[in-house]
């Protein structure tokens, strides 16, 4: 299938633009954009991006592999983000990771995101989420589960079936 | 008992208050950005003339606001460094990636009450001459970035933003731009290069320090969500009031976030230097205390880059007499007032605000390699010394908490921190390196006995992993 972008996306992207007073400014802006809307950033996602900020595509190409948020390969529909750091880690988020590992038969003993074969979940550790009040906490795609309990990980994994 | 003083945080958890524009103006909202914008010139004593935009620089400055992001400047002097002359635009960026492990204070006021950051903002900007800012917000709070765009758009149908700002002649636009997910993003100069649509980067300091060669090498203020927030207080209240608050030297409230070995985690707002660390962890108010059967073994009292203080320590601090005599006193751990200066007296610091609490049952091997691998993680990799120093301590804490622990370990580590601290572009370097630096030095024991412990056992062949790192 051929890449495109739906034209309200790209006018969506091109008033983007217009916030910066340089246009590669608005780079990592618009791979959220397209992140969100194809679920991960192609090689063709990063040579539209380029054009469209008159850039070389390893410009673009060096953002998706610094910043830990971008993606190069679609993930599940449902990311869990379990936080790994201190507070978290104090407050058993070894073991919460443990338990959606095994809940969805991933290999808890596997460094790295880790999707479900039928491209359902994806888990992973990630650094602070900010959050540390409430370990240990969990992002499933926007939301944030705080003082996230054994229970909660059976729903989120209900809900995503 | 000391209380939560809530300046910043007055609103934000009241039931019913709501992040619109509705609620916050109903509370007094964008009440001192009008008082700004109206405040006249004055002359000083000594027949200097200031304009009104100087008169508000000068309030800041006598409030003593400090930076509350990590390093705890003046933001008076961040703003007097500002090139005026240059003829280049100034632009404001606010720091809003909050990324410190621990750190969990800014969020609160993203996601509760936006427009009091956007009030500090617009002030914090039209006293500065600034007509484009930014708000850098960490990849992972996509609500707070859509709640962000929201106030804006409130802000500018109210004449808050936009052309003409309360017929003040000040034209301002206010941009989110959202992070994704490296903290190193967080560095003020990585922050800028980030935002400039680069690898976050650091910059070296000199000669690019923001004031001076910031955003496309244009004289660039950067400051924290919470120091932004104040500014709206400060010029509320006149800077010699807001002064009152907290201690000298240390003025106004901040937002400690608590988490860790405590019963009652969370963020409280206090007046700085008012309430001892002790308190913070221990009153029924605040922390509460370690769990029942629990004892206290080490705070982290700065976000995870400070260096770590254990159950006991006593610190020698200078302090002003009664007679304006300068004296030290012995202080125990628990009664450092929880400020700027005395946390950097006891060779630590106040950091991010975040205190990090681990109780006896804790290993100091397990914490550190924890953090370990976070900074191995996050170095942006452009200084050999972090790049590889982080890596290396990471990896040698990851074979100690694997069965692979040597009685020298301690001092191995200490050794790969002390040739990262002073020899990199950033700050990341040393945030890196304190940490290791302080558990290896304050929980020595641990560490030697963990490897002799591990020695012993791959003596007698029980080890279940090797001895190579
Ligand atoms: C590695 C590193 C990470 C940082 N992360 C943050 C952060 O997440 N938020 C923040 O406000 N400041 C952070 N800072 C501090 C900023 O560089 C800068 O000092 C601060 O934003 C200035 O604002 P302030 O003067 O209002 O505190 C970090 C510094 C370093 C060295
Ligand atoms: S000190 Fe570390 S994080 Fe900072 S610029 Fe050097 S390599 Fe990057
Ligand atoms: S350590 Fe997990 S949210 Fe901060």
């Amino acid at each position: 299938m051929a890449f495109s972008v739906p034209a309200g996306l790209e006018a969506e992207l091109e008033a983007l633009v217009a916030r910066y007073p340089q246009k590669r400014s608005a780079s990592l802006m618009f791979l959220h954009a397209l992140q969100e809307h194809f679920g991960f950033v192609s090689n063709e996602a990063v040579e539209w991006t380029a054009a469209r900020l008159g850039l070389q595509p390893i410009n673009v190409l060096e953002l998706v592999t610094f910043y830990p948020m971008f993606r190069q390969e679609k993930l599940g529909r449902t990311q869990v983000k379990v936080c790994r750091t201190l507070s978290c880690a104090l407050a058993g988020a070894s073991e919460l990771r443990a338990q959606f590992c095994t809940r969805l038969g991933l290999d808890a003993g596997r460094h790295g995101p880790q999707t479900t074969p039928d491209g359902k979940f994806t888990v992973e550790f990630v650094e602070c989420l900010a959050d540390c009040g409430n370990a240990p906490v969990v992002m499933v795609n926007d939301d944030l589960i705080g003082k996230c309990s054994g229970a909660d990980c059976d729903r989120v994994i209900a809900k995503g079936q | 008992m000391p209380q939560e003083y809530r300046l910043i945080l007055k609103h934000a958890d009241q039931p019913g208050y709501t992040p619109d524009i509705a609620c916050y103006l109903r509370h007094g909202g964008y009440e001192a950005l009008k008082k700004a914008v109206a405040t006249p010139g004055r002359e000083l004593p000594d027949g200097k003339k200031q304009s009104p935009r100087e008169v508000i620089r000068d309030e800041v400055l006598k409030s003593g606001l400090r930076g509350r992001g990590g390093a705890g400047f003046s933001a008076g002097l961040k703003w007097s460094f500002v090139d005026r002359r240059g003829g280049k635009p100034i632009y404001l960026v606010c720091n809003a990636d909050e990324s410190e492990p621990g750190t969990f204070k800014d969020r609160q006021i993203l996601h509760k009450d936006p427009h009091q950051l956007l009030e500090g903002m617009i002030i914090s900007c039209w006293a500065n001459d600034v007509k484009l800012a930014y708000i850098y917000i960490r990849g992972e709070m996509p609500r707070g970035a859509r709640l962000l765009n929201q106030a804006l758009d409130e802000a500018r149908a109210q004449g808050f933003l936009g052309k003409n700002i309360l017929g003040s002649g000040h034209d301002l636009e206010i941009h989110v731009h959202r992070g994704a997910g490296a903290y190193i993003c967080g560095e003020e100069t990585g922050l800028i290069e980030s935002l400039e649509g680069k690898r976050p980067y650091p910059r070296i300091k000199p000669p690019y320090f923001p004031a001076v060669l910031g955003l496309y090498m244009a004289p660039t203020i950067v400051n924290n969500v919470e120091t932004l927030c104040h500014v709206r207080h400060v010029v509320q209240l006149g800077g010699a009031e807001y002064a009152k608050l907290g201690t000298p030297n240390n003025t106004g409230t901040r937002i400690v976030s608590l988490s860790g070995d405590v019963r009652n985690p969370g963020y409280f707002e206090v007046e700085v230097g008012k309430v001892t660390l002790g308190q913070l962890i221990l009153d029924a108010n605040f922390g509460g205390g370690v769990r029942p059967g629990r004892s206290l073994k080490a705070i982290i009292p700065g976000g995870s880059s400070s260096k770590v203080l254990k159950a006991g320590e006593k610190f020698k601090l200078r302090r002003k007499g009664a007679d304006g005599q300068m004296t030290q006193v012995e202080v125990d751990l628990l009664d450092l007032p929880y400020d700027f200066d005395s946390l950097q007296q006891a060779g630590t610091m106040s950091g991010s605000g975040a205190v990090i609490v681990m109780d006896d049952s804790r290993s100091m091997v397990d914490a550190i390699a924890n953090l370990s691998e976070f900074y191995a993680h996050e170095s942006c990799g452009q200084c050999t010394p972090c790049r590889e120093g982080a890596l290396w301590m990471s990896k040698a804490l990851h074979r100690m908490t694997s069965g692979g622990g040597r009685p020298e370990d301690a001092d191995y580590l200490r050794d790969i921190a002390q040739n990262i601290q002073g020899r990199t572009i950033c700050a990341f370097g040393e945030a890196a390196a304190w940490p290791v630096l302080s558990f290896v030095s304050k929980f020595r024991e641990e560490f030697a006995e963990r490897g002799k412990a591990d020695e012993a056992a791959r003596a007698q062949g029980l080890s279940r992993s090797g001895t190579h790192h």
